[in-house]
C-alpha cells in the first residue's frame, strides 16, 4: 500500500502543479484589474496591500454585447458543426459496422488517419481550395453555374466546412465502436416479430445507439465551442467566436483579467454542464 | 489423526454491511479433494481468495501444514489458484505460460524444459507448446490452467468453478480426469462450485456453504442420505420437505394429512412431544402401493403430472392435506395416468430429521 | 442481411464520407510536386518546392525544435500517464481518487484556448516567485511548451492505458501472484507486456498532438521558441503557400508512416475504438 502511494505520487504532484494550479491562477486573475506592466495586471491579493481584487472583468462580461454575441455564436457554430459531422457519421460508422470483419479495422484507420495527418496541412488544402482562384471555383466555372469567382474562403461556410472536416474523425469512432457492439440478435429479433428493415432501424438499432451517439455529439460539440484556429483562418474576420475573442484580448490588447474572464466564462458555461451532463450519463448507460 | 494440511480456524470477512464469511472453520485433509458447494452468495469463492492470499480475513486464522499463513500476500504462499477464466497469460506462449511458476522459483532451465514437458504430457498436450492460449479450444485451456498450477507441485490446489466454462459433453469428462490427476499427484485439492452433482460425483468430502457458514459437512452419500437441513435436502437433489407435530408415542401428525412414524434413532434428534418437526424424504424412496397405503408411513394422494426421464419417471402428486410431493418411479414400472389416486408408503429409515 | 437496411444506404455514406475526408488531402499531396507558384495550380511535376523548403532555414530549425518537444513531451507523457492509468484502473478505491481521475480528465475537455492561456498564467506566476526568490527566473520557451504539452498528453495516454486495463481480466495479475511473483515481477512479467501496445499508441498521440498544436504553444512560448506549427500558422493567415504545401506533404507522409506503425501495433493486441480517446 505505502509503495503504491509512492507511486502515485509523481502523476498526482504533477496534475496539481499543472492542472489544478492553473486553473485556480486563472479564477484569481479574471478577478484582478488590468494594469500598465509586466505582467499587465494588479494581483487580487497580496499580503501587504490586502484584498484588491475587483469583479470588474467579469461585468464587462456580461453588459457589453459584443461578449454575449461571441458566447451565442459561439454555442450556434458548435452546435451546427456537431450536428453536421453526426448526420455525415452515422451512415459511416453504420458502414463501417456492416463491413466484413477483417475490413472493419482498415476502414476505422482510414477515418483516423486524417486525424494523424495534422489539422493545420488540412487546413492548408481547404485554403487551397476554396480561394477565388481555387479548385471549387474554378470547377463551378467550368460546369457554367457561375462567371465570376464566389467568395467562399472567409466565409461562415468556409468555417464550417473545415470544423466539420477536422473533428468528423472524432464523431465517427465512437459511433462505430457502439454500433459494433450491438447484439445483432434483437435486431433479429425485430424483424422476426414482422418490423420491416427500415422499421427495425428506427425503432431497434437507432434507439440503441443513441448512447453513442450523444457521446460521439459532446466529443465534438466541446472542443468546437472553444475554437480558435479554424475560424480565425477559414472564417470572416468579424465572425467573433469566443476562442477568437479570447485570443484578441489576450495577444493584441494585452488585457489578461478579461481574457482570464473569458476563459473562466466558458468553462463555466460550456464545459463543466456538459461535462456533468455527460459524466451523469455515462453512470446511468456505460 | 494426521495432521490437517489446511486448517481454517474462525474465519470471518465482511464486506461493507454484508458477512460474506461468519467464523468458519474447516479442515482440508492431505490428499483430500473436497467440494465446496453453495449458490451465490455463499461465501465460498471469498473463501477460496481467502486461502489463495487475494482477500484478507478480518478475523481468524488459515493455517496450511501447521504454518500459520493468513498474513502472507499470495506470491509467498506455497497452494496455487486455478481460476474460472483460467486466466492464461495472452502473451506468452503455453510453455511459457506452464513455465512461468517454475521461472519464478528460480528452477534451472534444464529442469524447467523437463518439468514442463512432463507435466503437459500428463494432459496429453504434448505438441502445442509453440501455441498461444488464443489458439487452444476450452478444453485445452482448462487444462493448461490446471498444469501451470500443478507444475510447481504445490502441497494444496484450489480451483475455481474449474468446469463451469466447459461444454456439457465436456464436463463430465474432464471431471474425472480432474480426479484422476488428483489421485496421481496426490494434491489436496479444493474445488469451489455451485453444481451439486459435479460436487457428489468428484469429492471426497463436500461441505455445502449457506450465508458465508458452513450448513453441512461430510461425504456425498452422508450428505445426500443424511441431509442436516432443509437447505442441503433441497439443495443436494429432490427432497420432499414433510413438516408436522411429534406426538407423545413418537408418531408424527404432517400437515399435509399423514400420520409419520420415524425410525427410532430419528427421535433422539427431535424434540419433546408437542414440538414441530420436519423431514426430508426423497422421491425414489416412496413406493407405489397396489392396495390402500398403511396407516402408518403411507398416504393416498392424486397423480397431478407426470414426466418421463430416461432412467424412469417423475410424478407430481397432490397431497389430501394440500402440498405437493415427488415421487420418482423405476424405469421397468408403468407409470399411472393423470388424475388416478395412487397408494404411497415409504420405510420409516428414509425419514430423515431435519434441525431447521 | 435481407432484413436490415442501409446494406447499401450506408455503404455509400461510408464511401462519400470518406472522400470528403481524403480528397483534399490528396490533393493537397499531389499539387505539392507541381512546379507552379500558385498552389493548388499545375505547372508540371517537379520537386522544386521541397527544394525551397530545404533551404529554408527558419522552418527547418521550428520543425527541428517540434520534433524534440514532441518527442520529450511524448515520453514523460507515457511515463506519467502509464502510472495514471494503472492506478485509475488497478488500485481500487483510494482516497482522493475522485479528484485524481477528474484532474486527469479535465486536459481532454478543456478548450484549448483555456489550457494555453492558464498554463501561460501558471508560468508567469511561477516566473515571477523565481524572480522575487533568486533574483532571476528561466525564461519562457521550449522548455514551458514541453511541459503544457507533456500534461496534454499525460491525459490522453491515461485513457488509453485506462482502456486496456479495463478490457484485461484482473485474474492475470492475481495468477501472476499465486504462481509466485512479487508485485515487481507481476509487472513486469505481466502487466507491462499486457499495456505495451496502448503505452505505444498513447506515445504516438501525444507526439502527434504536440506536433499539431498551435494554441497552447502559441500561448506558452516565449520568443525563442517558435515551433513548426506556430509558424505555418502565422504564413496561412497571409494564404496558402507551394512550400506550405510541400511541407503538408511531408507532414503527411510521417504522419502515414507513423500511424500504420500504431495501426500494426494495435491491430496485434486491440480493437476498433482502443485508440479513439
Amino acid at each position: 500500500m505505502m509503495r503504491r502511494a509512492l507511486l502515485l505520487l509523481p502523476p498526482l504532484l504533477w496534475l496539481l502543479l499543472l492542472v489544478a494550479a492553473p486553473v485556480a491562477i486563472l479564477a484569481g486573475i479574471a478577478l484582478s484589474e488590468s494594469a500598465a506592466g509586466v505582467p499587465p495586471f494588479r494581483p487580487p491579493f497580496t499580503f501587504d496591500a490586502g484584498w484588491q481584487g475587483t469583479l470588474e472583468p467579469l461585468r464587462s462580461l456580461v453588459a457589453d454585447q459584443y461578449y454575449l454575441d461571441a458566447f451565442l455564436r459561439s454555442l450556434l457554430v458548435a452546435f451546427a458543426t456537431a450536428a453536421c459531422c453526426l448526420a455525415l457519421a452515422y451512415p459511416m460508422a453504420l458502414g463501417i459496422a456492416a463491413s466484413p470483419a477483417r475490413w472493419q479495422m482498415p476502414l476505422a484507420s482510414l477515418v483516423l488517419l486524417p486525424f494523424w495527418t495534422g489539422f493545420l496541412p488540412r487546413l492548408g488544402a481547404w485554403i487551397g481550395l476554396l480561394r477565388d482562384g481555387g479548385w471549387v471555383n474554378r470547377l463551378l466555372q467550368a460546369a457554367g453555374l457561375t462567371s465570376g469567382p464566389l467568395p467562399l474562403l472567409y466565409t461562415e461556410g468556409a468555417m464550417l466546412l473545415g470544423m466539420v472536416h477536422a473533428y468528423l474523425p472524432f464523431a465517427v469512432l465512437p459511433l462505430a465502436a457502439t454500433l459494433l457492439r450491438r447484439d445483432r440478435t434483437v435486431e433479429e429479433a425485430a424483424a422476426d416479430l414482422g418490423a420491416r428493415p427500415w422499421r427495425v432501424f428506427c425503432t431497434v438499432t437507432l434507439p440503441l445507439s443513441l448512447p453513442g451517439a450523444l457521446a460521439a455529439f459532446l466529443l465534438v460539440f466541446i472542443p468546437a465551442a472553444g475554437e480558435f484556429v479554424i475560424p480565425e483562418l477559414l472564417g470572416p474576420p468579424e465572425a467573433m467566436l469566443v476562442g477568437r475573442a479570447l485570443w484578441v484580448e489576450f495577444f493584441q490588447n494585452r488585457d489578461w483579467p478579461l481574457a482570464a474572464a473569458l476563459a473562466l466564462a466558458l468553462l463555466a458555461l460550456l464545459v463543466l454542464p456538459i461535462s456533468l451532463f455527460q459524466r451523469l450519463s455515462g453512470r446511468r448507460a456505460p | 489423526m494426521a495432521e490437517p494440511l489446511l486448517r481454517l480456524e474462525g474465519v470471518t470477512r465482511r464486506f461493507g454491511a454484508t458477512l460474506a464469511l461468519d467464523g468458519l472453520s474447516l479442515d482440508v485433509m492431505p490428499g483430500e479433494f473436497l467440494a465446496l458447494l453453495g449458490g451465490s452468495g455463499s461465501g465460498k469463492s471469498t473463501l477460496l481468495r481467502i486461502v489463495a492470499g487475494f482477500e484478507p480475513a478480518d478475523a481468524g486464522r488459515v493455517l496450511l501444514q501447521g504454518r500459520d499463513i493468513t498474513g502472507l500476500p499470495p506470491h509467498a504462499r506455497p497452494v496455487s489458484l486455478v481460476f474460472q477464466s483460467y486466466a492464461l497469460f495472452p502473451h506468452l506462449s503455453v510453455f511459457d505460460n506452464v513455465a512461468y511458476g517454475l521461472r519464478r522459483e528460480g528452477v534451472a532451465r534444464g529442469e524447467i524444459a523437463r518439468r514442463v514437458a512432463e507435466a503437459l504430457a500428463l494432459v496429453g498436450l504434448t505438441g502445442l507448446e509453440r501455441r498461444r492460449p488464443a489458439q487452444l479450444s476450452g478444453g485445452q485451456r482448462q487444462r493448461v490452467a490446471l498444469v501451470r498450477s500443478l507444475v510447481k507441485r504445490p502441497p494444496l490446489l484450489l480451483l475455481d468453478e474449474p468446469l463451469a466454462a466447459l461444454d456439457a459433453g465436456l464436463r463430465e469428462r474432464t471431471g474425472l480426469e480432474l480426479r484422476a490427476l488428483q489421485r496421481a499427484t496426490g494434491a489436496g485439492f479444493v474445488m469451489v462450485t455451485h453444481d451439486q452433482g459435479e460436487a457428489l460425483a468428484l469429492a471426497d468430502r463436500v461441505a455445502v456453504m449457506e450465508g458465508g457458514r458452513l450448513a453441512q459437512l461430510g461425504s456425498p452419500q452422508a450428505l445426500y442420505e443424511r441431509p442436516a437441513t432443509r437447505h442441503v435436502a433441497t439443495f443436494l437433489g429432490a427432497a420432499n420437505i414433510l413438516e408436522g407435530r411429534l406426538e407423545a408415542d413418537g408418531a408424527v401428525t404432517c400437515a399435509s394429512g399423514c400420520r409419520l412414524r420415524p425410525a427410532p434413532p430419528a427421535l433422539a434428534i427431535l424434540g419433546p412431544p408437542g414440538a414441530a418437526a420436519a423431514f426430508a424424504l426423497r422421491p425414489e424412496r416412496i413406493r407405489l402401493l397396489a392396495g390402500a397405503p398403511p396407516a402408518e408411513n403411507g398416504i393416498a394422494a392424486r397423480v397431478k403430472d407426470l414426466a418421463y426421464r430416461g432412467d424412469g419417471w417423475m410424478l407430481v402428486v397432490a397431497l389430501p392435506g394440500g402440498g405437493e410431493w415427488r415421487v420418482a418411479l423405476p424405469a421397468g414400472a408403468s407409470p399411472p395416468a393423470p388424475g388416478a389416486t395412487v397408494s404411497l408408503a415409504w420405510a420409516a429409515e428414509s425419514l430423515v430429521p431435519l434441525a431447521a | 442481411m435481407r432484413w436490415f437496411p442501409g446494406g447499401m444506404g450506408s455503404r455509400i455514406g461510408l464511401v462519400l464520407g470518406l472522400g470528403f475526408l481524403w480528397l483534399p488531402i490528396l490533393l493537397l499531396v499531389g499539387y505539392a510536386f507541381s512546379a507552379d507558384r500558385i498552389p493548388f495550380q499545375w505547372g508540371g511535376l517537379s520537386l522544386r518546392w521541397f527544394r525551397a523548403l530545404a533551404a529554408n532555414d527558419r522552418m527547418l530549425e521550428a520543425a527541428w525544435l517540434s520534433l524534440r518537444i514532441a518527442a520529450g513531451a511524448a515520453t514523460l507523457a507515457v511515463l506519467l500517464g502509464g502510472l495514471t492509468g494503472w492506478a485509475l484502473a488497478r488500485f481500487g478505491r483510494f482516497r482522493g481518487r475522485a479528484l485524481f481521475g477528474l484532474l486527469a480528465g479535465a486536459p481532454l475537455v478543456l478548450p484549448e484556448v483555456v489550457t494555453g492561456l492558464s498554463l501561460l498564467l501558471l508560468f508567469v506566476v511561477l516566473q515571477g516567485a523565481a524572480e522575487a526568490a533568486f533574483g532571476w527566473a528561466p525564461g519562457r520557451g521550449a522548455g514551458t511548451v514541453l511541459l503544457a504539452h507533456a500534461t496534454l498528453g499525460l491525459a490522453y495516454v491515461a485513457v488509453v492505458v485506462q482502456a486496456r486495463l479495463a478490457g484485461l481480466d484482473p485474474a492475470l495479475e492475481e495468477a501472476a501472484a499465486d504462481l509466485g511473483a512479487g508485485p515487481f515481477a507481476v509487472f513486469r512479467t505481466v502487466t507491462l507486456p499486457l499495456i505495451a501496445p496502448a503505452l505505444a499508441a498513447g506515445w504516438l498521440l501525444a507526439f502527434t498532438l504536440s506536433l499539431d498544436d498551435v494554441v497552447v504553444a502559441s500561448f506558452v512560448s516565449g520568443p525563442a521558441g517558435t515551433t513548426l506549427p506556430m509558424l505555418v500558422f502565422s504564413q496561412l493567415r497571409m494564404g496558402l503557400t507551394p512550400e506550405i504545401n510541400a511541407l503538408a506533404a511531408m507532414v503527411l507522409g510521417l504522419a502515414a508512416l507513423l500511424a500504420g506503425a500504431a495501426a500494426l501495433i494495435l491491430g496485434r493486441n486491440g480493437r476498433v475504438g482502443d485508440s479513439a480517446g
